[in-house]
């Protein structure tokens, strides 16, 4: 659990600091903060330079920091993620921007038979301490080459940490833990709460995260451990494990329903924060999984496996997943596609029917 | 399923679909009378920082100094001292000995494979020794040379190999796959050609600090089809990055001829002159072409002129590897006619033309060479060979895989060590 105030009370817009931030902005920060205080951080992207990115998450840093920190590169992701693992065997840290998570398939062999494999194979000779920041997931009208989440292909990789923040400050917090920590980082960005907590309800208008409690974010340095679940509400009813995008949405449809759910935030994929997983479950009897991912060998399945594995005795109901269907992600049938509230309140009421 | 109209519905001919084959085949008399490889000497040597587009000719020519007389020819000369040519002979002897035996040693049970670099000597020791010893090399898996050169001990290849309890890669990597940050030798992969924009990004950041090492790569003509590679060349190129690729062309990737990465339409070396890297075609059997090739294009990365691709045209005598048997696939002839002969042959016979090398010397030195090995070797299998459970502690195989042992490796760990309790009664049964 967070220790920012925001996260502590009833009150939380009273308590919560002054200064807020959408994602976006508490994404440039930390990294503007990080290649202030680490000379060995250089950022490097398609459009990321002078332009600051097609979603301006590096806005103003190249003028800030000079053009051998922030740099546009050539379009080949292949070349962006093994040239950075070059530059970590030289002893920098890199956080390149593949500019959607849909375009990092051709990065893959260097991610995951070198960058995750490199301490091993060497012996801890060479690590790759790189960050590789990537907006995924869908609700944009962006097609099937601009909404993908990506995430089980990471997870499934041994050497791969995966972490997911779900609101401004977190993604300051875990953007800078992740920068600082000397494994391959695979951060992704849920773009569709870069600028405001969506809640799945696609027909009404979004409330910007100005308005939020969780867009409170300090300035200055600070970090979100990477492996600790956020408890983004305490509840008796059941548990709700989800990240990115899809924690708002959870937490949406919960308020809606009226239902008194224990909603974690997972913020880590790898390593996942299984202590928090398993007292909350143990706690309600009841667990729904949401992702926006397809469903089959998703993350979800991972998931509903440690409950079962581990909770079996705890367990009132079957384990309940909610996500994406196995299709391509489709442009004009996307909030068809999209788990939403329907989606997610059917698989409550069945949960809590049981 | 095709569902157009066939040609034979139109008045278009008829298009055909071109499957490379090489010209000889097992049993066939191999001729390479055919390989224009022109004269020793014959290639210009350009200012180091000229543009790439001054000097396409030497992307398709083959730059050559020792020729036929044995003499040292033209412009590209690198003029070594005979004990450093001495040096040089005895490096490409040692790795030569040791791809005997460790290939013997496969053979007899004692590891699960090995590559040898025969008839390739040349195009890892020349280029390392012109290169100073902390340049990064960022090596395919036929570069043990590069290690001779700096000095690694051999016994740690041979720990390496065995996978053995003295193994500083801990018995996690195929034999061969050497890593050693100490003699700035990039750990080896076995995923082909991601050493290539791996070397571009050292040598960026080499750049970028202001520091003065470069980098250098060395990848098979085989694997210069891997996108890998022509990221390498593309971003080599845009961020002018002091940086050395190396194709070494040894005509065949395992049973693939170079005919399959191209070469029937035209050189490695060329491949170059597409992105405006400087390019340059090295007979690969050549030390001191090689020595020269390397020293120009370590000058013009030093100088801040630029990326330079080297192909070293060459000739793998064996087999890919213990696991290949070449005789299934090309004529036995091959390596007898290649017409760049062996490139340990040719700098002892140079050496021995100059005055300053004889037949004796280099007798005893092969003598040498193969007791030092066979020595060391016996003094590695003290430390175990694989499979006979001199092997590192088992709970190491769950160590590096993140910095920190997550929860889930730790549980991994335990349900492993359970394992080997249950069936041994300890968890290392042989010590």
């Amino acid at each position: 659990m967070s220790d920012h105030p925001a996260n502590l009370g009833e009150n939380v817009i009273a308590d919560a600091p002054e200064r807020r931030l959408n994602m976006i902005e508490a994404i440039n920060e930390a990294l503007d903060i990080m290649l202030a205080r680490d000379p060995d951080v250089i950022i490097m992207g398609e459009d990321v330079g002078y332009f600051g990115g097609v979603f301006r998450a590096t806005a103003g840093l190249q003028a800030k920091h000079g053009k051998t920190r922030v740099f546009d590169t050539p379009i080949s992701e292949c070349g962006i993620i093994g040239v950075a693992v070059g530059m970590g065997a030289y002893g920098l840290r890199p956080v390149p921007e593949i500019q959607f998570a849909d375009y990092i398939y051709p990065g893959l062999d260097q991610l995951i038979s070198e960058a995750a494999r490199l301490r091993y194979r060497s012996a801890g000779d060479y690590i790759a301490p790189m960050t590789v920041r990537s907006p995924f997931g869908g609700g944009i009208f962006g097609g099937q080459t601009h909404s993908q989440s990506p995430e089980a292909l990471f997870t499934h990789v041994a050497g791969l940490k995966t972490v997911i923040p779900a609101t401004p400050y977190d993604a300051k917090g875990l953007l800078i833990s992740a920068i600082e920590d000397n494994d391959p980082v695979i951060f992704f960005e849920p773009k569709r709460i870069y600028n405001g907590p969506f809640t799945g309800f696609y027909d009404k208008p979004v409330e910007p995260w100005k308005k939020h409690p969780d867009s409170g974010v300090p300035e200055g340095y600070y970090k979100v451990p990477l492996g600790k679940a956020r408890k983004v509400r305490e509840g008796e009813a059941l548990t709700v494990l989800a990240y990115g995008t899809m924690v708002h949405v959870a937490e949406a449809v919960c308020r809606e329903k009226g239902v008194d759910a224990e909603i974690l935030d997972l913020r880590t994929l790898v390593p996942l924060d299984i202590k928090a997983i398993e007292a909350s479950v143990e706690k309600t009897g009841r667990c729904l999984i949401v992702h926006e991912a397809t469903r089959t060998s998703g993350f979800g399945a991972e998931l509903s496996a440690l409950v079962t594995e581990r909770c079996f005795y705890h367990l009132e109901a079957p384990v309940e997943r909610v996500t994406g269907f196995d299709t391509p992600y489709p442009h004009s049938l996307e909030w068809a596609y999209f788990p939403g509230p329907v989606r997610i309140g059917e698989a409550i009421d069945k949960l809590l029917s049981e | 399923m095709a569902d157009q109209a066939t040609p034979s519905d139109s008045n278009r001919p008829a298009l055909a679909l071109h499957v490379p084959e090489p010209k000889y085949r097992p049993g066939d008399t191999a001729d390479f009378s055919h390989i224009d490889i022109g004269q020793p000497g014959d290639q210009p040597r350009p200012d180091e920082g000229i543009h790439p587009s001054q000097m396409a000719g030497l992307a398709y020519g083959l730059v050559r100094v020792l020729g036929d007389d044995n003499q040292a020819h033209g412009p590209w000369n690198p003029r070594l001292s005979p004990e450093t040519l001495r040096t040089m002979l005895g490096h490409m002897a040692l790795v030569r000995a040791f791809d005997e035996r460790m290939f013997r040693g496969q053979r007899q049970g004692k590891t699960s494979f090995y590559m040898k670099c025969t008839g390739e000597e040349a195009t890892s020791i020349a280029p390392a020794m012109a290169l100073a010893s902390d340049d990064m090399i960022f090596p395919s898996y036929r570069q043990q040379g590069i290690l001779l050169v700096r000095g690694y001990p051999l016994i740690e290849m041979i720990n390496q190999i065995y996978s053995n309890k003295a193994d500083k890669l801990k018995g996690r990597q195929l034999p061969i796959m050497y890593s050693s940050r100490e003699h700035s030798f990039f750990s080896i992969s076995g995923n082909l050609a991601t050493q290539c924009p791996q070397a571009v990004g050292w040598a960026m950041a080499s750049a970028a600090r202001g520091d003065s090492r470069i980098a250098a790569s060395w990848v098979g003509e085989g694997s210069t089809a891997e996108g890998d590679f022509h990221s390498a060349c593309t971003f080599a190129a845009v961020y002018n990055a002091p940086v050395i690729l190396n194709v070494v062309n040894n005509q065949w990737a395992i049973s693939s001829f170079s005919g399959f990465a191209g070469a029937e339409r035209t050189t490695f070396a060329a491949r170059g002159l597409g992105y405006g890297i400087a390019a340059l075609r090295v007979d690969g059997n050549d030390a001191l072409a090689c020595y020269a090739a390397t020293e120009w294009a370590a000058n013009r990365a030093r100088g801040n002129h630029g990326p330079t691709l080297i192909e070293y045209f060459t000739y793998r005598a064996e087999g890919h590897s213990t696991s290949d048997d070449p005789s299934g696939y090309r004529s036995a002839q091959e390596r007898e006619e290649w017409p760049l002969g062996d490139p340990v042959t040719r700098l002892k016979k140079h050496l021995i033309a100059i005055g300053e090398w004889d037949e004796d010397r280099h007798a005893a030195m092969d003598l040498e060479c193969a007791e030092r090995v066979k020595t060391t070797t016996k003094e590695a299998e003290k430390n175990g060979i694989l499979g006979h459970g001199l092997h590192h502690p088992f709970h190491t195989m769950f160590e590096d895989v993140y910095e920190e042992l997550p929860w889930h490796l730790e549980e991994q760990a335990d349900q492993a060590i359970r394992e080997r309790i249950a069936k041994f009664g300890t968890e290392r049964p042989f010590g």
